[in-house]
């Protein structure tokens, strides 16, 4: 029963955290900021797994390695956006929050990019306009 | 299984233990020290952080195939 341990860290981060927060409020942030760091050091091993997985079925279906990396590689632009602008909505900062997600769009919407290249090269094949 | 959470009671240590050097100093009338410490303490934190932090971005690089 693993998600026993991740409940225990978010309580007992909750009550070092509440224990810190009068005295020494900028190292009782940084205590909230090891204890995210923690989780999201504990799903990237599940998620190494997921991902092979999807990999392993990319290659059984004979999709083209690219594409499936590039998916992979949004994943994990979309990831590190959710925990920047947690991280940093957690110190009350919205606006730098909602600009590190803006980014995180942008970046995604560029690697799009060769595939929807690709996919109008393809449309283009099969109505040979002109 | 989870990670290092020997950090965390680290860094709860090191709060804790600054936070009564804080005090005893400003009692003792050192506002000045008094701000020193905390500002001492808040870096040696900001290390761990930084070796935690790096591990996690070397890892999702990694993980995600972030390479370059």
């Amino acid at each position: 029963m693993e998600i026993i341990e991740i409940v225990s860290l978010g309580i007992v981060t909750t009550i070092i955290y509440l224990l810190i927060k009068d005295k020494q409020p900028a190292i009782a942030f940084l205590i909230v900021f090891i204890a995210v760091l923690l989780f999201f050091l504990y799903l990237m091993q599940y998620i190494q797994q997921i991902l092979a997985l999807i990999q392993h079925l990319g290659d059984k279906a004979n999709i083209n390695q690219v594409y499936i990396k590039t998916i992979i590689q949004i994943i994990g632009i979309s990831y590190l956006t959710e925990i920047g602008s947690n991280i940093v909505k957690d110190a009350g900062l919205d606006s730098i929050a909602s600009k590190i997600e803006m980014v995180g769009k942008l970046f995604i919407l560029i690697l799009a990019i060769p595939i929807f290249h690709s996919l109008i090269e393809t449309i283009l094949g099969i109505f040979p306009l002109s | 299984m989870i990670g290092d959470t020997g950090i965390l009671f680290q860094v709860a240590g090191i709060g804790i233990i600054v936070a009564m050097i804080h005090t005893v100093l400003k009692q003792m009338g050192k506002e000045e020290f008094a701000q020193f410490v905390s500002l001492i303490g808040f870096i040696i934190v900001l290390l761990f952080v930084l070796n935690s932090i790096s591990d996690l971005f070397q890892q999702i690089k990694s993980v995600f195939f972030l390479k370059g």
